[in-house]
């Protein structure tokens, strides 16, 4: 694999051309608008709870490769899931993805599909790409009213 | 022997390869490709020239200017003061007190806007910029129209990037008290007909200041000529180093202005009943200055005296029709900023990918260019993208700079459309 195939994965480049769970969640639970305001990515997170668990997800925005994958992939891995699961997803996939360049002492197993984003780590300017959706997902089950921003 | 020069000149005219053996940088493997630097709009690369007389400013010659009566000082204030007048020369100004030295381009305008603008600007009074200009044109304007109730106007840009002529001169009227413009467009590469908008200003009776933070690395700049009443430039962009700009005011104009920043070096006399200033440029130079910056500030200028100008003129224009003329053959490729005069500059979009994939992927090419709003946030909203890609070219850059970034561009596609 060369380093541009390490960076932009199958997953990643077809997550990219097909977002899941794009477009707006009609009268959603928790609405949260996310920003990255080095790149101009933006991003609305919809959510609807079922008690403590997400029930339906979707997003719109826009934004480059990295971060509309990024949004795909934790879409699909947040449905069905509790808030104190996603809490600690979340700080799995940050280890990952914020892992100071070395191998990451950790089994990306679990982390499923989102092990695709790894890559990412080996460029300190594209992280906040990554990280977005999962701010913006932590902002939404804290019931955030505030825009979330990577800065 | 020979057969082996003839292949190195078919690939680089000597004279480039020259220029560029004087840019010790350029001469790196980047991700293992030689590195082609196109990010000159953000920042230029120094010649060694440059380099070499910050060091021997560090390593012989550094103390505080002015006043010092050691041998040190004598040295330090000399090249300090030294630089100053090249300044001066290589703009045209009528004296080097019309030269003031700021931390850069931006904070020329602030002293401007600060300064001048708080003893010009009344409430109902106007601003001119235009839709064009870098963030450090506006912000600077908004904030001292927000402390005088004066109100910030900007003239439309045309679909070609190019400032809508006969909007702006509708819209400088007899409340215009100040025109603000970028000579040449950061953005967009457009470079603006300043001749006529300073005497349409000087008509209107507002006054003008130039931004030139794009202009000074592509073109000789004439204040005199221009007859312009300020001009903004930045060291880091005429191929000197960070940390030093320069404010060229006319000397009346700068005689009536308030001190912006009060300290050291600003003053005549302090008691604490009163404080009378020192004179120029020293009025607007409190504090410290970058000492070292301007030495090589002036390395710089020094090093582009010896430029044949209209040769680096042909030079850069070709390799902008060039550039414009491979980028085009691209599916996808869109064009940001088409104006018939134009810098070194070309920003685009290739399909929908974003320019910050675009940027990595070159970037794998060895190959830097600069991707997102290009602090111009309202030229994307008047082209409806959120970012474009900027390759920018200076003295040092050839086609091979441009084979590689379309290379680059290439790969993009196939990864991405």
């Amino acid at each position: 694999m060369n380093e541009l195939q390490e960076l932009y994965r199958e997953v990643i480049l077809d997550h990219n051309r097909q977002p899941r769970n794009f477009g707006k969640l009609e009268n959603a639970d928790r609405v949260v608008d996310g920003v990255n305001p080095l790149c101009g990515d933006r991003m609305t997170l919809y959510v609807n709870l079922d008690g403590e668990q997400v029930s339906d997800i979707r997003f719109t925005g826009t934004g480059c490769a990295i971060s509309v994958a990024s949004s795909s992939l934790m879409t699909e891995k947040a449905k069905g899931h509790s808030i104190d699961e996603l809490r600690t997803l979340f700080d799995r996939v940050h280890e990952m993805l914020t892992g100071n360049g070395a191998e990451v002492d950790m089994d990306l197993d679990e982390l499923d599909k989102l092990a695709a984003l790894s890559g990412v780590r080996a460029y300190p300017t594209r992280v906040k790409c990554a990280t977005l959706a999962w701010h913006a997902l932590i902002g939404a089950i804290s019931g955030s009213r505030d825009r979330i921003s990577t800065e | 022997m020979s057969a082996v020069s003839d292949v190195a000149s078919s690939v680089r005219p000597a004279g480039i390869a020259a220029r560029r053996a004087d840019f010790p940088a350029l001469h790196q493997q980047v991700n293992g490709k030689p590195l082609a630097y196109l990010d000159s709009a953000a920042s230029a690369q120094r010649p060694q020239a440059v380099i070499d007389a910050m060091v021997a400013h560090e390593r012989r010659n550094h103390a505080n200017v002015h006043r010092g009566v050691h041998q040190l000082s004598q040295r330090a204030t000399d090249a300090y003061e030294s630089a100053r007048e090249k300044v001066s020369k290589y703009i045209n100004a009528s004296g080097s007190d019309e030269i003031i030295f700021t931390r850069g381009t931006t904070e020329s305008i602030n002293l401007v806007a600060s300064s001048f603008g708080k003893m010009r600007l009344r409430p109902g009074d106007e601003v001119l910029i235009t839709w064009m200009e870098h963030h450090s044109n506006i912000v600077p304007w908004q904030m001292i129209c927000e402390q005088t109730g004066a109100r910030l106007v900007a003239a439309p840009i045309t679909n070609a990037g190019e400032l809508d002529l006969e909007a702006f001169h509708r819209l400088l009227n007899d409340c215009t008290r100040i025109v603000a413009v970028a000579h040449v467009s950061n953005a967009l590469g457009t470079i603006n007909p300043v001749q006529d908008i300073i005497e349409a200003a000087r008509k209107a009776g507002a006054a003008v200041l130039l931004d030139g933070a794009q202009a000074t690395p592509h073109m000789r700049i004439d204040v005199q000529a221009l007859d312009c009443d300020f001009y903004a430039l930045s060291g880091h962009k005429t191929f000197g180093p960070t940390g030093i700009g320069v404010l060229y005011g006319k000397r009346a104009l700068l005689d009536a202005m308030p001190p912006w920043q009060g300290g050291g070096e600003m003053i005549r006399t302090v008691t604490f009943e009163e404080t009378t200033y020192n004179a120029l440029p020293y009025k607007f130079e409190a504090g410290t200055q970058n000492i070292t910056a301007a030495v090589g500030l002036g390395a710089a200028l020094d090093y582009l005296s010896g430029i044949d100008y209209e040769d680096m003129a042909r030079h850069e224009a070709d390799l902008l029709d060039y550039a414009t003329e491979r980028l085009l053959e691209l599916p996808g490729i869109r064009l940001i900023g088409t104006a018939a005069a134009k810098a070194g500059v070309v920003s685009f979009t290739l399909g929908d990918i974003h320019a910050h994939d675009l940027g990595t992927v070159v970037d794998m090419e060895g190959v830097a260019i600069r991707t997102g709003h290009h602090c111009a946030m309202p030229v994307m909203e008047h082209f409806g993208i959120p970012a474009t890609a900027r390759a920018s070219f200076a003295l040092y850059n050839d086609r091979g700079d441009v084979d590689q970034l379309v290379t680059g561009l290439n790969r993009a596609a196939e990864l991405f459309l």
